[in-house]
């Protein structure tokens, strides 16, 4: 696999995919960051950095559209994501430090639901994808049986399945078994070089070919998009 | 090198309808209720045993009992709902769902709307089957009955509805039971003294139908505004958690 992209070649021939502009967030009366402004382009992997509490989750929950608590400029595509809330939310999957999985319910169960709001996916291609993560053998076991990290990769089979180019991604390498990680990373590259975007945070020691980092940090800010 | 192309932007293609959603999330919320039989029990429990208490407490008599029957299998239903209320979206928030949820591309307000529904068809509807039974037991006659049943059926699901709303406003504290039922009690009132106050009428030979239409209009007014309600009020705890 070759990574060639350049952010500031890509810059000038393609258009971002999400683009914030002069985000401000205020949490408890602390500023976490102030004039962020940054730019996700198509084919690119991004790792958000910085020291705990620094504003990560927060970041990715304020593009995903789950916090309010901003103030500031978001673009989908060139357009205010506000416009287009609808569009923006079926190119955008989202995964939390919360998995979405309900613990009473099998991961196939579990993958339907999550898909059935999205789009029509046949129960084969379900238990593909769930044996693309290793859990052949535990479709039909209720997922709080499972380990952590099984539960997980249940949440994770979706990235195996999703068409959405944009994906935000908190902490998933969370309770990853190594194996576990490094076909993740592989998937992450291949979305990228599908012409997907990918946002990252990890405490995870993450480095992929052409990765871009965004480095939230208390007070001094460097962005390097 | 710089020569490289970059790779097209491969949008979304497909998605779902807001009815397919809604489906989705009914199915959901039913399956994993009836994977946790003995919380489904907790309302009807409740329910039998305020009504049987009753009795018991206040005084046997029959005259006594079908006065007050129908206000005591009111006002339990109305309780048996509050206390499942929690529950509506707490599960869903702690582990997660919730958020999905609200980043489904559909109006959220539907799949409130359907989650709202599983919880009526959960609580709300084994309660007006439960009552002939109970009814009988507090000495109503079968006309009474009958209203009072009909009340239940329309006005249980705007407790859901109204409850929703609550639900989803106190959804990011960690100790909500209090609050919820001083905001939502309130709004409960007029459900109560319109469905308590048709089977009075029916007793008395009244004609219910006026009743029953205004019990109706409450049940439309809850179901075109309380999932919009609900849906602002589940962004704001979202938003703060």
């Amino acid at each position: 696999m070759r990574f060639t992209h350049r952010p500031d070649y890509g810059a000038l021939m393609s258009e971002p995919l999400l683009q914030a502009v002069n985000l401000q967030c205020e949490r408890d009366k602390r500023i976490l960051f102030r004039e962020l402004s940054f730019s996700i382009l198509p084919g690119t992997v991004t790792r958000v950095e910085g020291p705990n509490g620094s504003g990560k989750t927060t970041l990715l929950r304020i593009l995903a559209g789950l916090n309010d608590a901003w103030t500031g400029e978001l673009k989908w595509r060139g357009s205010p994501v506000d416009s287009q809330r609808e569009e923006f939310l079926r190119n955008m999957l989202y995964l939390g430090h919360r998995p979405g999985i309900k613990p009473l319910l099998t991961p196939l169960e579990n993958l339907r639901a999550l898909m059935a709001g999205r789009r029509q996916v046949s129960d084969a291609a379900l238990r593909q994808a769930l044996q693309g993560t290793g859990l052949a053998g535990f479709e039909n076991v209720p997922c709080r049986n499972l380990s952590a990290g099984q539960q997980r990769r249940v949440a994770l089979a979706r990235l195996l399945i999703a068409d959405e180019p944009l994906w935000l991604l908190d902490e998933v390498f969370t309770a990853i078994d190594a194996d576990g990680v490094q076909a993740l990373e592989a998937l992450l590259l291949q979305r990228a070089a599908e012409g997907g975007a990918v946002l990252v945070t990890t405490h995870h020691d993450l480095d992929l070919p052409g990765m871009h980092k965004l480095t939230l940090g208390a007070g001094g800010l460097s962005d390097e998009c | 090198m710089n020569a490289e192309a970059r790779p097209e932007v491969r949008l979304a293609s497909s998605s779902v309808g807001a009815l397919a959603a809604m489906k989705g999330v009914f199915a959901r919320d039913m399956k994993v209720a009836f994977r946790q039989r003995q919380d489904l029990l907790n309302p009807l429990l409740f329910f039998i045993m305020v009504v049987t208490l009753f009795p018991l407490g206040v005084s046997p008599e029959v005259s006594f009992l079908r006065e007050a029957g129908a206000g005591i299998l009111w006002v339990a239903a109305l309780l048996s709902v509050l206390l499942s209320l929690d529950h509506l979206f707490r599960h869903d928030f702690d582990d997660g769902t919730l958020e999905q949820l609200v980043l489904q591309p559909q109006p959220l307000f539907l799949l409130i709307l359907a989650k709202t529904i599983a919880h009526w068809m959960l609580t709300g509807l084994p309660l007006v089957v439960l009552t002939p039974v109970l009814g009988v037991m507090v000495h109503l006659d079968g006309n009474s009955i009958a209203v009072l049943c009909l009340t239940l059926l329309i006005g249980t699901p705007v407790l859901s509805l109204i409850g929703a709303i609550g639900a989803a406003l106190t959804l990011g504290l960690r100790s909500a039971g209090v609050l919820l039922s001083l905001l939502i009690i309130p709004l409960y009132i007029p459900v109560l003294i319109f469905g308590t106050g048709t089977v009075a009428a029916a007793a008395e030979g009244a004609a219910v139908g006026a009743y029953l239409a205004l019990l109706g209009a409450f049940l439309m007014l809850a179901l075109t505004l309380a999932p919009f309600a609900a849906a602002a009020a589940l962004k704001i705890s979202l938003s703060n958690g």
